[in-house]
């Protein structure tokens, strides 16, 4: 085996790699049933951007938190949720993660660390502070991290979190996962400033645009700004640029998007081909260990499907429990 | 040992002794310290009304100042109760809602329920309410009713000092966000108050007066109205039940209904607006569910269907009066069944 190029040893190459292709799986299935009419309700896919949410989960321990988006099926498998339980969670079954009361844009597990996803864009960005305060003073080191994209850069409520963190010193890094598309409404329309970096610095908090594509990229920018919120060093903002493969929700015909868009970026910003092509070719891992992998995820992906397709859905009395009700 | 004491004191010391007895319970907002990098004193201001003053110089860092960002700070507040603290958000007044609400009805609220019962949410988010400060249409309302609607949020609104201290000591042990209606007329108001820490479990209303002609219900500042109304009419020989809701979600509904199964008559006083509010509630429960017992329609006191207006004069007449509640009690002993013969008071 060839001397390992790269920052993460052997294991956590393959760790890395299954991540992402679990998320890239989970999302392709989810493509397919939908269309077939098996799911519910709204559902917002992450394919095209594993590498963002994998090249910063990483870093992170189950005492980490971390509020995602209503693209958040990728937050959460790469913070360790159960992926049968999440599966089973966007059917509406009891064995959800959230016992069929959350749905996709909800799905949350607060023992590792996944805050929910949220339906409210931007909302998740002051609960991250609150997670940065809880751990600052538990001082058990632990960071926030808020995922926005760069529609819900615009929200007030994120904006306020970055001048909040910055005036309490949080140990909280905001993610903007910038996919060029507010649901159909173009970042650089959107979005009046130039850069990131440049709104971030408005605040007074130090950012960095990294390749989201690019897993290694965006993993060394993440190990760098968490260490330094870990440290006391305060908040950061990371701005990855990433590629949606998919529409805004499932059944989105994307007539804003050029065409061939979308091949095009299949073609060539795959962050799953381009990770293992590099490992692949530093001789780190052999093609046939990923073949392994994706093997297995597709087994755990059918498995999810066809136990969540078999689970109990709630019932009358699950209507009113888990809240409380006055009447 | 019970002294007299202000609600704003005996809401300072409830603050204090939970802080002693939980070092996860801490207190953000704007000015709750009061001073916060200003070349001045530290803890200037305790709170813009000093509810909170002296609290800094006992907790330090346990207070935080907070930048005018009530999204930031109060969802902040949300996210930390989520991860295992107590936190109690001031928000300065319940007007301000508005600019975090979100936080509050779409996250606080439904963590518990949307989560399949994984989560937990204790915060407490302390707010002033009420007209009468000559405050004017943003810094006066009572907004307890769109919090009613919420499911998920508990609503107190105590209406005297010794309420306020067990029912906010009740907040910030309670496992679900809270909303802390302090009205701020009451703050001066004295009454004896143990030193030690207590508890007023919640859906527990205060039969404040007690009487057979009619019922009186209201909460907060109305519940001072509606004793002076029935002072007045018991110089008249009628006689009312006085009861102080004290929390609005969990609601005492037992205590209503059997109050009405004795007096056969219900006023609902409330501060807020007429149309979808704790008054209207009130009625449509009883009408509901004790409609033998009533022997005549319900009649509501509220605030009228307008914006809180600023001139003194306009205000006063604004808020709902102890005539108002006299005049109500008086027309429901003239209409319906038995109108004008109720039993009198001997």
């Amino acid at each position: 085996m060839a001397n390992n190029p790269f920052p993460l040893s052997r294991e956590d190459l393959l760790k890395a790699y299954r991540t992402m292709r679990t998320i890239r799986e989970f999302e392709e299935r989810l493509h397919v049933d939908f269309a077939k009419g098996d799911i519910p309700g709204f559902v917002h896919l992450y394919a095209g951007e594993e590498a963002s949410a994998t090249g910063i989960m990483m870093h992170l321990k189950d005492n980490d938190r971390i509020a995602s988006t209503h693209r958040g099926h990728g937050h959460g498998i790469a913070k360790g949720v159960d992926v049968r339980a999440m599966m089973a969670e966007i059917y509406g079954k009891t064995t959800g993660a959230c016992r069929g009361k959350g749905g996709s844009m909800h799905i949350a597990d607060l023992s590792k660390g996944m805050m929910g996803a949220n339906g409210i864009l931007g909302a998740g960005a002051p609960l991250a502070c609150g997670a940065g305060l809880a751990a600052k003073f538990r001082g058990d080191g632990g960071v926030g991290i808020s995922f926005v994209g760069d529609g819900a850069s615009n929200q007030g409520m994120f904006l306020e979190s970055l001048n909040l963190a910055a005036v309490w010193n949080l140990p909280v890094i905001f993610v903007v996962e910038n996919n060029g598309y507010a649901e159909s409404t173009s970042v650089e329309w959107a979005v009046a400033c130039d850069s990131y970096v440049d709104r971030a610095s408005g605040f007074g908090l130090p950012g960095v645009t990294v390749d989201g594509t690019d897993f290694f990229a965006v993993y060394e920018a993440a190990g760098e700004i968490i260490r330094r919120a870990r440290e006391g060093g305060g908040p950061a903002l990371l701005e990855c640029e990433m590629v949606r493969f998919f529409g805004h929700f499932e059944g989105d015909a994307q007539t804003y998007r050029a065409k061939g868009e979308v091949e095009e970026l299949r073609a060539n910003r795959d962050c799953i081909k381009s990770f293992a092509e590099r490992v692949i070719g530093a001789g780190v891992v052999k093609a046939e260990e990923f073949a392994a992998i994706d093997r297995e995820v597709l087994d755990l992906i059918e498995d999810a499907v066809r136990s969540a397709k078999a689970a109990p859905l709630p019932t009358a009395q699950d209507l009113l429990t888990d809240v409380y009700v006055a009447y | 040992m019970a002294r007299k004491i202000s609600m704003k004191d005996a809401i300072n010391e409830a603050i204090d002794l939970e802080m002693r007895r939980d070092p996860t319970v801490i207190l953000m907002g704007e000015d709750v310290v009061g001073g916060t990098g200003s070349p001045g004193e530290a803890d200037a201001w305790g709170g813009v009304l000093g509810v909170t003053k002296g609290l800094y110089a006992k907790h330090g860092k346990r207070l935080m100042d907070t930048p005018l960002s009530e999204s930031a700070y109060v969802g902040a507040a949300i996210g930390a109760a989520a991860c295992g603290m107590r936190p109690i958000a001031e928000l300065m007044f319940i007007d301000f809602m508005g600019v975090c609400f979100d936080e509050i009805f779409n996250q606080a609220a439904k963590f518990k329920y949307m989560f399949g019962g994984k989560a937990q949410t204790p915060v407490v988010i302390r707010t002033m309410v009420g007209a009468g400060f000559r405050a004017a249409a943003q810094h006066s309302q009572m907004l307890t009713p769109i919090f009613t609607h919420i499911p998920g949020l508990k609503v107190v609104c105590p209406s005297n000092a010794y309420d306020a201290k067990g029912l906010l000591i009740q907040s910030i042990r309670d496992n679900d966000p809270v909303i802390f209606c302090e009205h701020k007329n009451l703050y001066a108001h004295e009454s004896d108050v143990p030193a030690e820490a207590y508890t007023i479990p919640f859906g527990e209303a205060n039969v404040v007066r007690e009487g057979k002609d009619a019922t009186i219900v209201a909460y907060g500042l109305m519940v001072h109205k509606a004793l002076e109304a029935a002072e007045a009419l018991a110089k008249e020989k009628v006689a009312v039940d006085v009861i102080d809701l004290r929390t609005l979600s969990p609601i005492d509904w037992d205590t209503v209904i059997e109050s009405v199964e004795n007096t056969g008559r219900l006023v609902v006083v409330d501060e807020a607006h007429p149309r979808c509010s704790i008054a209207t509630d009130v009625a449509a429960y009883v009408g509901q569910n004790a409609f033998g017992a009533l022997r005549a329609g319900a009649q509501m006191v509220t605030a009228p269907h307008t914006p809180v207006p600023f001139s003194p004069a306009l205000e006063d007449l604004y808020i709902p009066s102890s005539g108002a509640i006299v005049a109500a009690v008086r027309r429901t002993l003239a209409s319906g069944e038995g109108a004008g013969g109720h039993r009198k008071a001997s």
